[in-house]
Order: C-alpha cells, then structure tokens, then sequence
C-alpha cells in the first residue's frame, strides 16, 4: 500500500481546487459584515511581517533605532486592528449563529483562534524590554502561580516568553487560523436564518 | 464528497460572482494603510524600564528597606510559598485545593542568600570590614540576627532620604546589619547588583526573575502607581501612555473589580479569576453544542440587519410566503 497515494487521493477527494478557491459565493455573502474576517486575517499578515522584522533585528533594537521603534509601532497598531476585527468578526459569527448546519468546529477552532492570540498578544507584552513589560510580568505571574501554571511558564522570565512569542505561539496560531479558513472554505458560510422572526416559538 | 455536500446545501441558493482574492488584496491594503497611518500619528510606548540602579539612586530608603526585608525574611517573596519557596503568604486556594501548593517550588529563591548574602560576599573578597561583618552576621544565632535587623528596621524608618544619599541614625544596637545595607545599597548604585542577581553561572543570561522579585512590591508598583496601572484600577490591560492597552482582557480584570472577588474571596482572587474566565472561555467554546445557548443568536434580531438584502430579495421573489424560506438546520 502506498501511503502517498493514499494521502493524494484523501486529499483529492476532501479537498478539491474549486472548493478551497470558488469564484462564486451565495449572494448573501455580498455584506460588509463578512468582510471583518478577511480584515483579522489581513492585520495578522502585517503582524507576522511586521514581527518577522523585528526578530530579525533582536528585542533591543527598537529601542534605540527610529526606524525600528517605528516598524514596532506598526506591530503594536497590527495587533490592536487584529483584536478588534477579530472580536467584530466573533460577534458577528455569533449573531449569524455560525456554527448551524455542521459549523461547530470552524466554531470552537476560532474560539481557540482568539485565545491562543490573547497568550501571544500577552506574551508579547512581557518580551517588550520596558517598563510595561516589567510591570505586566510581575502583575501577571501571581495569576498563573496561583493555577500552578508559573512554574513552568514563568513571566519574569524573558528568555522563555521570548521563545514563546516569536516561535511557538505564532507557528500555532498561524495553523489555527490556516484550519479556520480551510473549515470555512469546505463547508460554506452558513445560510442565513429562516424569515419568520415574527414567530420565535418555531425555535423549538 | 465534500463539495457534493456544499452543493446540495446550498440548492436554491443565489450564487453570485465573488473574488476573494481580490477581496483580501483590498481589505489588507486598507489594513496596511490604517496601521501605517496610526503608526506615524500616535507611534507606540516605551517607557524605560526600572534597575536596581535606578531605583537604588532614586529611592534610596525603597531599596535599603526591601534588601533589609530579604535579608530577615519579612519581604513578600520571602514568605510567596511556590514556586519560589514553601512560605505561604501568596498560596491561593480553588475550594480546598491549592494548585500552587500541589506544584510546589520549583523556581527556588532564598531571599537572605540570593539578595544579600550572596552578593555581599563577592563584593567582600577585596574589603576585610565587609567580610568581618558578613562573618560576624552569618555566624550568629538567629534570635540574635531578628535582634540586629528588628534594630536597624526602626532605625531605617526614621532615615532622612535625599537621594542619592540615605542617612541613617547610628545604631549601636544594630551589630554588623548597618555596614551590610550600606554595602548592599552601595553595590545597587554601582549597578553591580543588575549583574549579580543575573548570574546563573553562565555567560548569557536572559532570565530576570530574581531581579523583578526584589523590585517588584515596593519599586515596580510605585511606579506603576504614577500611570494608573493597579490592578484595583483595571491596570493589568492597561500600559502606559494613553494607549489602548489589552483592552481584551477586560472579561479578566472585570473579576478584580467586582465583589465577591474583591471582598470574600480577595485572598484567593487571582486563582478564582483564572477559574472563572476559563469556565466562560469554555462556555464560549462549546457554545454550538449547548441547547438554549446555541439558539440564542436568533432570538436576537442583529441577523435580520446583516442579511437584510437577502430578506429583501427573498420576500420580493414570494411577496405571499410568510413561512422560512431557506430551509436551515440548527
């Protein structure tokens, strides 16, 4: 048994050219509303660019270099527009009741999605070589030392949350979001709820 | 099989030309147009951090009195319990079970040792009176150590701070503990302490715990102070600067605002916070699969807004049907 062409022909089946790049989409999908989900995905692409830079040129850099404080501020402004699209995008997921018809795993991957940003965007916080950084480590361990989890994840401590920030967590949360779009692209946004509001007792 | 799938759900459905990857070329252009415009307006924060530099020659009677805390024990991180040490002063509690406790020291910092002792010691290789007065205190019963430093405590908070300089009553009373201060209080302004509480015996050092542990109750918090950043006053998502700050952590910090979490559970806040946020991160996570929860959205008519051209369209098409018209599971 060939274990590749087992894989291609899985991959053939599940996910076909077509479904994962459509030229066509239902004629409800023509919102602003589902326009906030491409914005989080655009700002993380700056993100991730602007945080590629960064690492390439060391923590200390842009302390003392204009142009490095200014590719941070373009970092700290790409994670301020994810969070906010992302939680617009979330709320809007939420009202269109999103995970109906079979969606409840693009669902919870989203949700992990935005949790797993809050640890990036925390981590990123406490690797920031200043005095938000010392302020928000030592505020923040006493939490985690409480769940038992300081131990082991230790804010104070920077090597680590370094690590943790520009490898683990964005490698994870660049495959959240990867899985998220790939669940979308597969099963379609979800159909808009039947027109007969004026009778909620049909909910049942 | 899968496309099979879609195409049966969406039967009866509208389709309509959509470009996506031109739609996200757009979208991420006006996403790098607003971040760039944002970046060039309000730049972003950097406010210096502290050193044990800084705040010895700033507040010199802030560092004396928080070695002189380490030295007797009576420091906050003296008595945290884990994972720094087996105190008990910061062990919190879900119910009957402690976390913290089952975890146990595994960061071990002996706060006499780590920021006194030990770094006197290698200040003293080259000044006899130093060494002198090191032996003397390490060689001495602990009654008679509690003795010297309850001693020089009163003494400290009678001292008259002009910073740099911190002038302390002499105190014949206090045995070796006042040459030890001021040694210790020395080697803060020197800088040499930002080095000694660094080493691990390595080169490279990038862990700075010990460090932030001594500076954190009284230095670190006084400072946050002068930018509003308490806890009490939702700090912990804020930053410094008027900037937006994690502002998404605010469902977090809600729990250090509200009773009972500031009142009957203060002692345990930290650890009933985390509980209580994950607990809903939960609920928001399997919400699709709670019955009530999971039709909540369509009690709530913001879906008639966002596909109210669909509607529109729908009821134009069969202006006589009141029923659904897109049959929908749920």
């Amino acid at each position: 048994m060939s274990i590749t062409r087992s894989v291609q022909q899985q991959l053939t089946r599940t996910l076909p050219y077509d479904e994962l790049l459509p030229y066509e989409q239902p004629a409800y999908v023509h919102s602003y509303v589902y326009l906030f989900g491409v914005a989080t995905v655009g700002s993380f692409l700056l993100l991730f660019l602007t945080g590629l830079v960064l690492a390439a040129f060391g923590p200390q850099w842009w302390h003392f270099s204009s142009l490095g404080h200014f590719v941070n501020s373009l970092h700290f402004w790409s994670v301020q527009a994810v969070f906010f699209f992302l939680v617009v995008h979330q709320w809007a997921a939420f009202f269109q009741g999103a995970w109906r018809d079979g969606r409840g795993l693009t669902w919870a991957i989203g949700v992990i999605t935005f949790l797993t940003s809050i640890l990036t965007a925390f981590t990123g916080y406490i690797s920031q070589l200043n005095f938000d950084a010392q302020w928000i480590a030592v505020q923040g361990k006493d939490a985690l030392n409480a769940v038992g989890v300081g131990a082991f994840f230790n804010v104070l401590n920077f090597g680590q949350m370094y690590g943790w920030h520009v490898v683990i967590l964005p490698i994870l949360v660049s495959l959240l979001i990867g899985l998220h779009l790939l669940l979308v692209r597969l099963h379609g946004v979800v159909k808009p709820y039947p027109d007969n509001h004026t009778k909620p007792e049909v909910l049942s | 099989m899968m496309a099979r799938r879609k195409h049966d759900y969406y039967r009866g459905v509208r389709m309509a030309p959509y470009d996506l990857l031109k739609e996200f070329l757009f979208v991420t252009g006006v996403m790098a147009l607003l971040v760039f415009v944002l970046a060039i307006v309000f730049s972003s924060p950097d406010e210096p951090s502290l050193t044990l530099q800084s705040v010895a020659r700033d507040t010199p009677q802030i560092y004396a009195q928080t070695a002189l805390d380490e030295l007797d024990g009576n420091s906050a991180v003296a008595g945290y319990g884990p994972p720094y040490n087996n105190g008990t002063g910061s062990v919190q509690y879900i119910g009957p079970i402690s976390l913290q406790k089952l975890v146990g020291v595994h960061i071990p910092v002996d706060t006499a040792q780590d920021y006194v002792l030990g770094p006197l010691s290698q200040a003293a290789a080259n000044d006899p009176a130093l060494k002198a007065a090191l032996a003397r205190y390490e060689h001495a019963s602990a009654t008679q150590q509690t003795t010297w430093t309850d001693a020089y405590n009163k003494a400290l908070t009678k001292a008259k701070e002009n910073p740099p300089h911190l002038a302390v009553a002499p105190c014949p009373s206090c045995g070796p503990v006042p040459l030890l201060m001021t040694s210790v209080l020395r080697l803060g302004q020197s800088g040499a302490m930002d080095g000694l509480l660094l080493t691990s015996g390595h080169f490279y050092q990038t862990d700075f715990t010990r460090a932030l542990l001594f500076m954190q109750n009284d230095a670190v918090a006084n400072h946050a102070a002068t930018f509003n950043l308490q806890g009490s006053t939702w700090g912990v998502m804020n930053e410094t600067g008027n900037y937006p700050g994690q502002a998404w952590l605010w469902l977090y910090t809600l729990f250090y605002q509200i009773p009972p979490y500031t009142t009957a559970w203060a002692a345990n806040v930290d650890a009933l916070a985390i509980v209580s946020v994950s607990i809903l991160s939960v609920i928001l996570l399997f919400l699709p699969w709670i019955p009530g929860l999971n039709r909540m959205p369509r009690l709530i008519p913001v879906y008639r807004l966002i596909w109210k051209d669909y509607y529109r369209e729908q009821r134009a098409q069969t202006p006589q049907a009141s029923g659904p018209v897109v049959p929908t599971g749920e």
